[in-house]
């Protein structure tokens, strides 16, 4: 009976989504709040108009180095400057991926012991707490100027992001498939290669390629801080200003790194 | 052959899925284990190859306590005991031969298993049964590739290429359109008894049940409320077993079942 009554009241009537914030008072007032800090915010930026028109007519000078790049004068420099980003970037890349799978294995919750599951999640905080410039910086003050740093600081990086991926992606994955290779009587090898290895292959290929993109890319800028690669031979051109060459370099960069997005687009999908 | 002696579990939320239970299973034995959503059934035969660890009670296969085994007498004895899973539990990104053969992985080492290079005799016994499951063809093909009954049918070869003196099957046929369905369970029955194996069934489809074993067992809240033979399965048992229902629809579409599989 007190069903019939309640669908009586209902029916004829809108009806609208609650709200998020269900009392009013805070709702408005919050968004009052939102206003007031924007307007305070933006009034208390200072802007020095004079440093910034001086700086804009440099900028459209590197702008327009753009039109006729020099790839030739310091084409020596970019040359080796390019190898050595791409030798940075491969063997980072390899090595950190090798060292991310025993990694992520452990940082999986599912599949490690505890132990083993704290002192592996230990290991990719710190290698995401600390970002690719500062440990440049540390590397370069330990290893000197030069491609080793930037090769340490990638492979370094390169763990903290893979190998927590890679621990997600199997946490995620289908419990019973691997249940089913576990009843079988296998090893514990035998049930990674049969009842888990299968199931993150396909995201582990990809993350692989992407990070191999994130690693040329970040190759680049290491080398502002003394690590090596194409961005020493890109922070030259900029000291001597000479733009067009640097716009040579960046129209290089941003080649390889298409090409590579490609690359890595069609490889994705022909695993999965 | 198979013992479970005052075998409980309960979980670490407090549930108890199973409160001792005890059962005796004799060489060569099918039996479907029948009961609600939660009643232990998916826990009971788990517990029998610890894939989820008894709390306490002991399981005995040929005189050997399973219970009390280290992980590589576990793993020696989880060899006997083959699984077929609901939803199949393929590895859907392995070829159908992969899957089969990973039913050996108990008896040959790491690199042999990660090299796909078995012995003779494992190969020609993958193809044999698929063979005799109807899908030597499909060998090469991808698992994920397959139809629902299909894949069963690989999971029942995974099962058998164990060479398992007791089959555990969890819910075979969950998934399976009706037809498909009796065509699974008759293949499972027939290959018990071709093998001489010993069975525990896990199923929710009674009549199915009554159709194709010698023995039920009905488990409600983690406790055995019915032992017999499908005929013994009145309507007052399975009120017992599931609660007020009218069962007579249940039971009585098992003779006309059986009537028309007569008359096909």
């Amino acid at each position: 009976m007190s069903a019939a009554l309640q669908i009586d009241q209902r029916l004829g009537k809108g009806w609208s989504k609650p709200h998020f914030i269900k009392n009013p008072i805070i709702r408005w007032g919050f968004l009052l709040a939102i206003i007031v800090y924007l307007y305070l915010a933006v009034n208390s930026i200072e802007v020095n108009w004079a440093r910034i028109s001086e700086g804009l007519s440099r900028g459209w000078e590197f702008i327009k180095a753009f039109s006729n790049p020099d790839f030739t004068s310091r084409g020596g420099d970019i040359w080796d400057g390019m190898v050595e980003s791409i030798v940075i970037t491969i063997t980072s890349t390899v090595v950190g991926i090798m060292i991310s799978i025993p990694i992520g294995l452990g940082a999986a919750r599912n599949i490690a012991p505890l132990p083993v599951y704290l002192i592996c999640r230990g290991i990719v905080s710190l290698s995401r707490a600390l970002n690719e410039i500062i440990v440049a910086i540390l590397m370069v003050a330990i290893f000197g100027f030069g491609p080793l740093a930037g090769f340490i600081t990638l492979s370094f990086a390169t763990i903290g992001f893979l190998s927590k991926l890679l621990a997600e992606n199997i946490e995620d994955m289908d419990k019973v498939q691997a249940e089913a290779i576990k009843a079988t009587g296998s090893s514990w090898l035998q049930w990674i290669n049969y009842g888990v290895q299968p199931q993150v292959m396909p995201r582990l290929i990809g993350l692989s390629i992407y990070r191999l993109d994130i690693n040329f890319r970040e190759s680049a800028v290491l080398g502002l801080v003394g690590a090596g690669g194409i961005g020493a031979t890109l922070n030259t051109a900029f000291d001597r200003y000479e733009f067009d060459t640097a716009a040579a370099i960046l129209l290089i960069i941003i080649v390889i790194v298409m090409a590579l997005e490609y690359l890595s687009g069609i490889i994705r999908a022909r695993v999965q | 052959m198979l013992q479970l002696k005052k075998l409980t579990k309960t979980y670490k939320t407090g549930d108890q899925a199973l409160k001792a239970v005890d059962l005796e299973i004799p060489a060569g034995q099918v039996l479907a284990l029948i009961g609600p959503s939660g009643a232990g059934k998916s826990t009971l035969i788990r517990c029998i190859n610890r894939l989820v660890e008894p709390t306490s009670g002991s399981v005995l296969l040929k005189g050997e306590n399973i219970t009390k085994l280290g992980s590589k007498g576990l793993r020696r004895a989880r060899r006997t005991m083959g699984m077929i899973f609901q939803e199949y539990a393929l590895v859907e990104r392995l070829t159908v031969m992969e899957n089969v053969l990973s039913g050996r992985l108990g008896y040959v080492g790491f690199w042999r298993s990660f090299l796909r290079k078995y012995p003779q005799s494992d190969i020609d016994e993958a193809f044999r049964l698929l063979d005799r499951v109807g899908l030597l063809e499909m060998a090469d093909k991808r698992a994920d590739e397959l139809s629902g009954g299909q894949r069963q049918r690989v999971g029942i070869a995974r099962a058998l290429i164990q060479n398992p003196a007791l089959l555990l099957v969890d819910e075979p046929t969950a998934s399976l359109d009706p037809k498909t369905s009796r065509q699974i369970m008759r293949l499972i029955c027939e290959l018990c008894e071709e093998r001489r194996l010993a069975a525990v069934i896990n199923i929710h489809d009674v009549a199915l049940a009554q159709m194709f074993v010698q023995r039920i067992i009905g488990l409600k809240l983690g406790e055995l409320q019915f032992d017999g033979t499908p005929q013994d399965l009145t309507e007052d048992v399975l009120t017992r077993i599931y609660g007020e229902e009218d069962w007579l629809a249940t039971i009585k579409k098992v003779e006309d079942d059986e009537a028309e599989e007569l008359d096909s």
